[in-house]
């Protein structure tokens, strides 16, 4: 890993100051990025930690919304969210192991938008904003294919906004080695509608099942997907699976999820 | 380079750490404290796992500029004061809950932060927190096992050594 200068701000303000510089990047738990840079995939020059940052830390749900500071660990949102929303919380209690919960932050994991990770599915199917230093991005246009959003250059994610449904549910279906997600379904049943996403399949990143959202907002029943079927074109093959098994998990944890959800 | 400290085992130590200087690294060079293990230094092992400010992480994926000025227990702030073993380590040895040792400090630390949020856990719930902590020897039972024991539980149930 090649060296680089540790800045630990304690506002908002400081932070996006010592980010300004091109060669700067923010540090959230370091779960994903240490790595990176240990394999000198990435090579900042400064490095700006958001977990010292007053503010930014907390969890708390009030008028139908929960929000999360964008540098709240992983076992921040699973204990804050429990009693407001709990299929938040039971997806951030399945994120990796303990040691990774208490690190890994909900911000680094919005940014670095993994396509397999967990979070972008809750927060497309929550509906929902991701809130920054400079505005509030709708979560329809933050997710922009793989390891891209909508976030420009140093942009740093100050809070997570989800829009608390009235019943939901997160199947993962996990990828053996990596414990992530191989297909990921988060179903949301909102008050104006059913939202489905679907992470760890599609090579374009996290997206919506807009299909299964029409067929479970007239029916939401295991059922109603059942008659569906999802193009295998565009997902993912790897050795872990091939795009037609993706595909068909999609359906399976759409109807698992919808089973579940409360 | 600079000069960092923190709180080790209850002492303030400091040593020298450049930026990318890794928490595991500070401790084992710098400090000495070579108990504290990088079985594979990308996160998937847990070998490395200490407690900063009283939770469990994982030191090799952690700077040790972000623990200055912290409270770190390694496995070597385990024992009693009068140094004998402590009741989980204790476990451990009595169980057979470990053969190489290698993943063992991680597992104890790991151990140890489970009891102390839930001092009774069940069998599915230690598995369930040692996802992070791998073993190449003992097939698992016997920690299993030992972190019951520790916990002052029957551990007749589980499956055979
Ligand atoms: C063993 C292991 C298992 C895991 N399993 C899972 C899993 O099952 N599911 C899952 O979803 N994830 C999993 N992860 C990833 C984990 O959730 C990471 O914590 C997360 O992806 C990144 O969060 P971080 O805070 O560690 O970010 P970092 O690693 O610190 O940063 C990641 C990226 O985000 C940027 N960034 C960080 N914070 C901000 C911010 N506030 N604003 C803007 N940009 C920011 C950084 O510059 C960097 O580009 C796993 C990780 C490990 C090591
Ligand atoms: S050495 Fe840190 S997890 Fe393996
Ligand atoms: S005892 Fe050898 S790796 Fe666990």
């Amino acid at each position: 890993m090649y060296d680089f200068e540790l800045v630990k701000p304690s506002s908002v303000d400081e932070a996006v100051k010592a980010l300004a510089d091109e060669d700067a990047q923010a540090l959230g738990g370091g779960q994903t990025l240490i790595p990176t840079m240990k394999q000198r995939l990435a090579s900042p020059g400064r490095l700006v930690s958001t977990l010292g940052i007053s503010g930014m830390d907390g969890v708390s749900a009030e008028g139908g919304v929960l929000t999360a500071g964008g540098a709240a660990t992983h076992g921040a949102v699973e204990k804050g969210a429990a009693g407001s929303y709990p299929a938040l919380a039971a997806l951030a209690g399945n994120i990796g192991d303990p040691a990774v919960r208490n690190r890994g932050t909900i911000g680094g994991s919005l940014a670095n938008n993994d396509p397999a990770a967990c979070y972008p599915a809750a927060l497309l199917a929550s509906g929902g904003t991701v809130v920054t230093d400079k505005r509030e991005i709708d979560a329809d246009d933050y997710f922009q294919g793989m390891f891209t959003t909508a976030l420009d250059e140093g942009e740093l994610i100050t809070a997570v906004k989800f829009t608390i449904p009235e019943a939901a549910n997160y199947q993962k279906f996990e990828q053996p080695a990596s414990r992530f997600a191989l297909v990921g379904v988060f179903v949301a049943r909102h008050a104006g509608g059913v939202r489905v996403a679907v992470t760890g399949a599609s090579e374009d990143g996290v997206f919506r099942w807009t299909e299964a959202e029409e067929a479970l907002g007239k029916d939401f029943s295991a059922a109603a997907v059942s008659g569906l079927s999802v193009p295998a074109e565009g997902m993912i093959g790897d050795l872990h699976g091939t795009p037609e098994y993706r595909a068909h998990l999609v359906k399976v944890m759409t109807g698992r999820a919808v089973a579940a959800a409360s | 380079m600079p000069k960092i400290s923190m709180k080790v085992n209850g002492k303030t130590m400091s040593g020298e750490a450049e930026g990318r200087t890794l928490l595991a690294q500070f401790l084992r060079e710098e400090l000495d404290l070579t108990g504290t293990h990088i079985g594979c230094d990308t996160s998937q092992c847990g070998a490395c796992v200490v407690h900063v400010d009283g939770v469990a992480v994982k030191s090799c994926t952690m700077f040790a500029a972000e623990a200055e000025g912290a409270e770190v227990t390694t496995i070597e702030g385990m024992a009693n004061e009068d140094g004998s073993l402590s009741v989980i380590q204790q476990a451990f040895q009595d169980h057979h809950g470990l053969q190489c040792g290698f993943c063992t400090p991680g597992m104890v630390m790991s151990a140890a932060a489970l009891l102390k949020d839930n001092p009774k856990p069940s069998e599915a719930e230690i598995r369930d927190y040692l996802e992070g902590n791998l073993c190449r020897c003992t097939g698992y039972h016997n920690i299993v096992k030992a972190i019951m024991a520790a916990s002052g539980q029957d551990v007749g149930a589980i499956a055979a050594e």
